[in-house]
């Protein structure tokens, strides 16, 4: 299980990186962590011409808190991300979820930004991504744009980014209620195994426990990971009561309409989204009603 | 002829240089390459954690990384948490004591990521160290005398303090 | 740190004592096959049949053998010409069996193409060149199939798919039958598993021409493979040297690359190369040709109303995969244990080996026992739910009393001893159970599916394979020896030989502890190594769970020697006879005169120096060999299927808890206890050790581990992302409960422990989960219970509001 020669060369600046993509974009593939990149080469399902290492780029490697969103480099480190504090009180979900991706090796190593441009279906940070509507910011030659998550994943392993371009950072948008909660969750066979389904839902509540703002998401065994703002927003002002819970969880899990594999079925899974979309939208706003 | 870069590593303290292609795996570099054949090789797609070795001091998967990519970074591998005397470590020492291993091919790895979790945690509970080696398989022990080793080494390390 | 004592009056056996293996894996010493470089080395890729079953039409190697690095491009047709078939274990010469296909392939997964090359990953940029045509064949995957007449043959040429069947029936099955007043009946299926160690097989061959012989380096667990290899390879026996001093990275049963060896073995010969393959995951899992049992069981018991069991009735059909070997026979080790730890007095067993289109089978801990154990421990839980009767209670009726042993099955084997009762009685007392009741029945008010398991089982040892000419009738082998070579050398220093790998069970520990104790001397002095097969003496290698009582047994009966030729030469030179001599440490004294005295020194100084001072006719030197044939062994089979098997048999039961989400079908093992007699148990922290680990696999085989196949015989789960090996996030901390049952055959008392836990675990957890879901009213009989499959019956039971909840 040895990958196929490739052609390789590390780079010191975006710049660079954009210069190289302009060159080769279509035969040339940015490695990061390489978590999820390096098994495929080794099994020669992917065969990238050239390898281009942007993991040494400094300037992709930050975390910065501000007013409206929490923004991190394309190259920040999984487990970087997860010991971040001010991060943590600022975008929880992003910590909580990441206590479900891999293992502690492969969260070393991982980052952010490869686990968003991988763009695995089951994976978490993309679920995140679009539950919390995040913005890609992706480098090329001619410039930046900013790509919003429910743009940026096409599809298994697809995302909106170009041959020539590169994600520099990611924008987490900050929820300013002062009364938000969000939980996230997964079944997996094992622990640190992809997610037969993933959910995880972020909620604001007022003084008197009414929802002012929800979202929550689904991934795992679908197409590509999936929020639900409209039935989300059918939340907001109820307290959570069963039969709208119920009836918007039925709804998403329909409108999830997860795939089967060899680890579990459409039915078991379509179960799974239901009974843990319920169960991460009671988690946060339980976590929600505690803020003071 | 397939192209070589070069890779200028220290492992083991040690700084270590050699060409290499690009495609050479850091578990075939230290293994076949510098002939440091204490981290093994199990599935090549990152899962089992045999490959483990520390990389700037954190665990990772070496089957998971190009020797390339290391180029710069320093490596530590089962080799280098062998004292300088020769002696067995107290981590090497506790796993001996509570026979933490069986063929001793996930022993490395086993090794790696539990030195990485009492560097960082040094009175872990259990589940700290179940999760601390969850990304390690092992398929002779049951976990139990491995799990049972790193608390033996915890406690020793604590006493010396 | 001070050794804790033997619980059984010895010196070193029993004691808590460090392996002698530990520190060299420790450090990353260790010797792995993959470590070994020979000077200009090359390497193997394989290519490997996409089809389950095609005929391969032809094969084009032009662009791979002028690809860079490229050495040869081997096919099956020189090969097969060139090399011999593979031994089978059961009588179907039909069925041949070579590393590389030649004309058909037969699974997805089977070699087909071998590519030699400076580097692997060159071999692997050669083999994608290769161009191999194939027509596609009709093919089979489900055994129940491929037993009929009509199915698609894997071998034509053998006229059927089945490559044994025989129906035995051992005492007065029918007419239990008849008398019993209740019947159950069920059918149970354990799913295609096996032990996949983490290191994978691997092999390294060098011919030596000037000497002509060839030397291998192999990753190796079993028994007679250097006669194998000679044979395949057409070479005297005398030219092929198998060096065992390769530490093995896991095995339990499967580590049996016979083709592998051969297939490098062939080529390193003709090349005059040194060449290695090893194999990589994905060869590993689809033609590595190690999984393990896939066995259907359609079982029936008959009883009395107060739960003696009278009868049993077992159809076995096991589907083997593609191509022989031994593994029909693994349908034959359970006949040595065919009615559990239980009083039944009559037994049919009816056992099917069929081919089927999917990889071969090979040996896999336990040897056909767990699954037996399994569908038998399902059964007693039926019986019990028939009867309305609680599960332990049943199995305490039927349970032999200790006062019963020895005790003669009705298939042949006799047990050696056991107390069953007390074992069962100090787990519950671990556990806790009535708690753990309470536990399991507050948990069911809360809306949790909870349940308790319970097995009891036998873990027969000691490798008295007479399952070998019982299901094979042209094969009359009654031996099945180990052996020990002890030296003591002119410094005084003593060396322990033995003749094959190990791969965990720690067998230098085994033979040094057992050295030490019998010449008084500290194991942590005892060097042991490995010979290799041309010097070693005979071994049958580590199989079913034999080591403790085999080499150990050889390793006591060579100490027994030394001792005595020391006291021999003691009592000539200071003139009394050896009755009156006394040894203790390794020095003597004469009884009575304790100023007559020689030390270990002097006698070793006379052995190897002095001849004149060594008694007449004395062999100078000190070393003694040690054979030993299996006790029990030497007995062919009746011709109406009656055979002594194993000779020891070790007992375990397990007590589990497991709660499940209904919701997410999701089970956790939240108690775990397994009581385990083995008798004396030589070195407690290896033993403990290997049940723990045979647990875990047990817990795998249950919940997690399938080589599934898709409908057109494609492997859906060759990579760890899919076969699921439990990580310590999966695994409870389970506590063992130790009791002692002496053997009588065996020196020590000791009996086998190596596939320990792993003969238990499926059984108790699916009665576990069977306790689990029985308000609903819902069972499940098929291993593995993913929570896919859970959640099926969990679902399908809610809906139909079968359930008393």
């Amino acid at each position: 299980m040895k990958s196929a020669a490739f052609e390789y060369a590390r780079a010191s600046s975006l710049d660079e990186v954009c210069d190289w993509l302009r060159k080769d974009g279509d035969d040339a593939k940015l490695i990061a962590g390489g978590q999820s990149l390096v098994p495929m080469m080794a099994m020669r399902l992917t065969r990238p011409a050239r390898l281009i290492n942007i993991n040494e780029i400094d300037a992709l490697k930050f975390i910065t808190v501000e007013k409206d969103h929490a923004r991190t480099g394309a190259c920040t480190r999984q487990c970087v991300i997860a010991r971040d504090g001010a991060l943590a009180n600022a975008v929880p979900l992003l910590k909580q979820a990441l206590e479900w991706v891999g293992h502690v090796q492969t969260r070393n190593r991982g980052t952010v930004g490869g686990s968003l441009v991988h763009a695995d279906p089951a994976a978490e940070m993309p679920l995140v991504a679009q539950i919390l509507g995040a913005q890609m910011v992706l480098r090329s030659h001619t410039g930046t744009r900013t790509v919003a998550a429910a743009e940026f994943f096409e599809g298994p392993l697809t995302t909106a980014t170009r041959a020539d371009e590169c994600l520099e950072e990611i924008r987490w948008p900050r929820w300013s209620e002062k009364r938000m909660g969000s939980a996230f969750t997964e079944i997996s066979r094992r622990h640190g195994d992809f997610a037969l389904v993933a959910a995880a839902a972020q909620i604001a509540v007022d003084e008197n426990g009414s929802c002012t703002r929800v979202n929550f998401g689904l991934a795992g065994g679908g197409y590509i990971p999936m929020a639900f703002p409209k039935l989300a927003a059918r939340l907001v002002g109820s307290k959570l009561e069963d039969d709208i819970v119920e009836s918007v969880v039925n709804d998403a899990a329909t409108e999830f309409d997860p795939g089967g594999d060899l680890h579990a079925s459409p039915d078991y899974r379509r179960q799974l989204a239901a009974v843990l979309t319920t169960r991460m939208l009671r988690a946060a706003y339980e976590n929600a009603s505690n803020c003071k | 002829m397939e192209k070589l870069y070069p890779v200028a590593i220290e492992v083991n303290g040690k700084p270590r240089s050699a060409q290499v292609p690009a495609r050479l795996s850091l578990v075939d570099f230290l293994r076949e390459e510098l002939r440091l054949t204490g981290t093994h090789v199990g599935c090549e797609h990152g899962i089992c954690g045999a490959c483990s070795v520390m990389l700037d001091g954190d665990p990772v998967r070496s089957c998971l990384m190009f020797a390339v990519q290391a180029d710069g970074h320093r490596i530590t591998t089962v080799e280098g948490l062998t004292p300088a005397d020769g002696t067995l470590s107290v981590l090497q020492d506790s796993f001996c004591e509570a026979h933490g291993l069986q063929c001793g091919y996930c022993t490395p790895g086993m090794l790696i990521a539990s030195q990485a979790l009492l560097n960082a945690t040094p009175n872990p509970s259990e589940e700290q160290i179940r999760d601390a080696i969850g990304g390690n398989l092992c398929r002779c022990t049951g976990y139990r005398q491995i799990v049972d080793a790193v608390k033996l080494a915890a406690g020793r390390l604590a006493e010396q303090k | 740190m001070a050794d804790a004592k033997s619980p059984y009056g010895f010196r070193y056996i029993g004691a808590k004592r460090r392996t002698k293996e530990d520190p060299r894996f420790v450090t990353g010493r260790g010797r792995f096959v993959a470590d070994i470089a020979l000077p200009g080395m090359k390497h193997v890729a394989i290519v490997a049949s996409p089809h389950a079953s095609a005929r391969i039409v032809s094969i084009d190697s032009k662009a791979a053998l002028a690809a860079p690095g490229v050495h040869y491009v081997l096919t099956g047709e020189e090969f097969c010409r060139e090399t011999d078939s593979l031994a089978i274990g059961v009588d179907t010469p039909k069925v041949t069996r070579y590393a590389l296909a030649k004309d058909v392939a037969r699974y997805a997964g089977e070699w087909v193409v071998a590519v030699v090359a400076d580097t692997r990953a060159l071999a692997e940029d050669a083999a994608e060149l290769i161009e191999v045509e194939y027509e596609t064949l009709p093919h089979v995957v489900d055994p129940e199939i491929a037993v009929n007449a009509d199915s698609h043959q894997v071998h034509p040429a053998h006229g059927s798919n089945v490559l044994f069947h025989r129906r035995f029936v051992w005492g007065a099955v029918d007419e239990a039958f008849d008398k019993a007043p209740n019947k159950v009946k069920l059918r149970v299926r354990w799913g295609r598993s096996s032990t996949v160690p983490i290191e994978t097989f691997g092999v390294a061959a060098q011919w030596d021409a000037g000497r002509e012989i060839l030397d291998v380096w192999a990753s190796i667990q079993m028994p007679k493979f250097p006669d194998q290899l000679a044979r395949a390879l057409r070479l005297p026996g005398n030219a092929v040297r198998v060096h065992y001093d390769v530490d093995v990275g896991g095995s339990y049963g499967v580590k049996r690359g016979i083709k592998h060896t051969v297939l490098v073995s062939y080529l390193a010969r003709k090349l005059g190369m040194p060449v290695r393959f090893l194999e990589d995951r994905l060869e590993n899992m689809r033609g590595g040709d190690m999984h393990g049992p896939d066995r259907l069981f359609d079982m029936q018991a008959a009883f009395d109303n107060d739960g003696s069991i009278r009868a049993l009735k077992i159809r076995a059909l096991d589907d083997v995969g593609a191509y022989a070997g031994r593994s029909p026979l693994q349908l034959g080790k359970p006949v040595s244990a065919i009615c559990g730890p239980y009083r039944i007095k009559a037994v049919e067993y009816e056992p099917t080996s069929v081919m089927t289109n999917k990889t071969p089978q090979e040996a896999v801990r336990g040897f056909g026992q767990a699954p037996t154990n399994f569908a038998i421990e399902r059964t007693i839980d039926h019986i019990a739910r028939h009867l309305g009767m609680d599960r332990i209670e049943l199995r305490k009726k039927n349970l032999l009393k200790k006062e019963e042993f020895p005790y003669l099955i009705p298939s042949g084997s006799t047990y050696d001893s056991g107390d069953y009762h007390t074992v069962l009685d100090k787990a519950m007392k671990a556990i806790d159970y009535p708690a753990l009741v309470a536990q399991r029945d507050a948990a069911r008010k809360t809306g949790k599916l909870a349940g308790i398991g319970i097995s009891t089982c036998l873990e027969p040892s000691g490798g008295n394979s007479a399952f070998e000419p019982l299901f094979n009738p042209k094969n009359d082998t009654t031996t099945w020896m180990d052996s020990c070579l002890v030296r003591v050398d002119l410094s005084g220093s003593i060396t322990g030989i033995m003749g094959t790998s190990s791969s965990g069970q720690g067998h230098e520990t085994l033979v040094s502890t057992v050295i030490g104790e019998v010449l008084e001397r500290d194991p942590a002095s005892i060097r042991v190594v490995r010979a290799d097969s041309l010097n070693a003496l005979p071994s049958n290698s580590p199989v079913g769970s034999r080591m403790a009582i085999m080499l150990g047994g050889a390793a006591a009966g060579a100490a027994r020697k030394i001792k005595e030729t020391l006291i021999e030469i003691a009592a000539h030179n200071l003139d009394c006879t050896m009755e009156t001599i006394e040894y203790k440490d390794g020095n003597v004294t004469v009884r009575g005169h304790p100023d007559k005295k020689m030390s270990w020194d002097e006698l070793v100084a006379i052995a190897h120096r002095k001849y004149h001072l060594m008694p007449q006719g004395l062999e100078p030197g000190l070393q003694a060999k040690f054979v030993w044939e299996v006790p029990t062994g030497g007995v062919l089979p009746t011709p109406d299927g009656v055979a002594q098997i194993y000779p020891c048999y070790s007992f375990e039961t397990h007590i589990v808890y497991t709660e499940i989400d209904p919701a997410t079908a999701k089970p956790e093992l939240k108690r775990y206890v397994c009581g385990h007699d083995c008798g004396v148990m030589i070195n407690p922290d290896i033993v403990h050790g290997m049940t723990y680990g045979g647990i875990a696999h047990g817990i795998g085989a249950a919940l997690y581990e399938k080589f599934s196949y898709s409908e057109d015989g494609q492997l859906e789960s060759g990579t760890f992302m899919d076969y699921l090996l439990p990580s310590a996030l999966e695994i409870p901390s389970v506590d063992i409960v130790d009791h002692c049952t002496p053997s009588p055959l065996t020196t020590f008392g000791q009996k086998g422990s190596g596939e320990a836990g792993y003969l238990g675990a499926p059984a108790a957890i699916a009665n576990a989960i069977n306790d689990a879901l029985a308000p609903l009213n819902a069972s499940i009989e098929t291993l593995p219970m993913s929570q896919d499959v859970l959640w099926r019956v969990i679902s399908a039971a809610s809906a139909a509001g079968t359930g008393s909840r």
